[in-house]
């Protein structure tokens, strides 16, 4: 008779036994991410003071072959004139590249979707407006499956321990955070973490949790948000925002639990390379594709 | 196998069933015709075919009925004509699924298509694959990119090239005589994958 069964340890040829058959070597990832603004790439700080750090192919093409595992473009000023220098990126992305990358920035509609999508993008990222119409990530689940979909929240933490804002924060069901829109400039009465729970019923495929606190100070990630976040969804979170060095990497995957982060200033500014990052996060005890 | 003596050219089964942009591309880079098949010409059976799955599996088997090319892709794969299926595209080569309960697979592999029971489902990201020491030596291993909520459980080892493990073991890669198929995604695997592909596109001649 044939073994039937592949999930006991003996028949993989190896010495394993049953607990190292409960293990995972599902990497951490680290993920650079490109905000781009016609055709460039560019950095800011808390969302504003935008820099130059170069173009968007040769970044993407360097970080590939320093080890990034993915890669996100955000299109930050997703104006109608720029659609088109957009998509013209994401098409020659697309043809060099041979990691996943997901774009995102001012998709509004399933039609944005599929353009990016058609044109190249492994998923696509929306934000503002899924906010105002969460069938948006259904639209796109239900066409391209889940992990096409992901969903970028800008968050930050309202200041309860003020009376009057604590009153303002009545919205806050279940969680600390509020919701950002539009690049971070408008706030919302909305509950992060409830917001992510409903999108990923919708469907969302992976949460990017951004701390608008954090974005551009390279002092760390909001760790007690990522941890809650990371424990409470049942999709991966890729955290950003704060990165600062390889220490903040080692602490956003050990200690607060998630599955992916995003590194932008620390890496544009050539601060650190990813193979820093991910030897420091081996010596960790951390899994990475080196 | 091509007319034209420069270029070497693949059938890529291109039936709505996810995006094939990604493979082609890849074949590309490779210097790899591709020519869509499934819609407007049928599979010849003198080129090899790569059939990149994407959804859940009901849905891509019913795409395959719907396009007229299941009998068709069973047949010239008895003929010997070599298969590289990808994600979805292996495990539709098994019988059945836990996803679609009551949808046959081509069965072309005995065994059934099973869900994690453990951990995020989907995993998404980059995990280690390495050749089943039976068939082959450790030297292959390397991590590539997957994103699945199910995996192909075939009754025969015999046929499982790789394995990989999210918080079970699970066979990565089947090789049975013609047919190559892999649930990770080469054509998104950096090096690892682009070997991967070089390999099976020079064992095809």
């Amino acid at each position: 008779m044939q073994r039937i069964k592949s999930d006991s340890a003996t028949n993989t040829g190896t010495n394993t036994d049953s607990a190292e058959n409960k293990v995972s070597h599902l990497c951490k990832r680290i993920i650079p991410c490109l905000d781009v603004a016609a055709g460039r790439t560019v950095k800011g700080v808390n969302f504003t003071g935008l820099r130059d750090v170069g173009d968007p192919i040769e970044l993407a093409m360097r970080y590939e072959r320093e080890g990034a595992d993915e890669l996100v473009f955000l299109d930050i000023t997703a104006t109608v004139e720029n659609r088109d220098t957009l998509l013209h990126t994401v098409e020659k992305v697309a043809d060099c590249l041979r990691i996943p990358f997901t774009v995102g920035g001012g998709i509004r509609s399933i039609e944005n979707a599929d353009l990016l999508l058609k044109n190249g993008a492994d998923k696509v990222s929306v934000n503002s407006a899924a906010v105002s119409d969460p069938s948006l990530i259904a639209a796109i689940a239900d066409k391209y499956g889940s992990q096409c979909c992901v969903l970028a929240i800008d968050a930050r933490r309202v200041k309860t321990e003020e009376a009057e804002e604590a009153e303002e924060a009545e919205f806050l069901s279940i969680s600390p955070w509020q919701v950002l829109v539009n690049g971070g400039r408008k706030p919302l009465a909305i509950d992060a973490l409830a917001w992510a729970k409903e999108a990923v019923k919708l469907g969302a495929g992976e949460i990017l949790l951004t701390s608008f606190d954090r974005d551009g100070t390279q002092i760390g990630f909001d760790l007690p948000m990522v941890e809650v976040f990371a424990k409470e969804l049942s999709v991966p979170v890729i955290a950003s925002g704060g990165a600062g060095s390889p220490g903040c990497f080692v602490d956003v995957f050990k200690e607060a639990g998630a599955d992916a982060a995003l590194a932008a200033s620390i890496l544009h500014d050539d601060k650190y390379k990813i193979k820093t990052i991910k030897e420091t996060l081996r010596q960790n005890n951390i899994e990475v594709r080196l | 196998m091509n007319n034209k003596e420069c270029k070497r050219a693949i059938e890529l089964l291109d039936i709505g069933a996810g995006n094939t942009g990604s493979v082609r591309r890849c074949l590309n880079r490779l210097g790899i015709e591709s020519i869509s098949v499934g819609k407007d010409r049928d599979i010849s059976g003198t080129l090899p075919v790569i059939f990149p799955g994407v959804g859940s599996f009901g849905a891509v088997m019913r795409l395959l009925e719907a396009s007229g090319q299941k009998e068709r892709l069973v047949e010239v794969i008895n003929d010997g004509v070599p298969y590289l299926g990808i994600c979805v595209g292996m495990q539709v080569l098994l019988e059945g699924s836990e996803e679609s309960p009551g949808v046959a697979g081509l069965g072309l592999i005995e065994g059934m298509v099973k869900k994690f029971d453990s951990g995020k489902v989907p995993q998404i990201g980059w995990n280690l694959v390495e050749p089943h020491v039976a068939t082959e030596n450790k030297k292959g291993s390397g991590y590539a990119y997957f994103v699945n909520s199910y995996y192909a459980d075939p009754n025969n080892e015999a046929v499982i090239s790789h394995r990989s493990q999210y918080y079970r073991n699970f066979a990565s890669g089947i090789k049975k005589d013609n047919i190559t198929a892999y649930q990770f995604h080469p054509e998104r695997s950096g090096d690892y994958g682009e070997s991967l592909m070089e390999s099976w596109l020079d064992a095809t001649n």
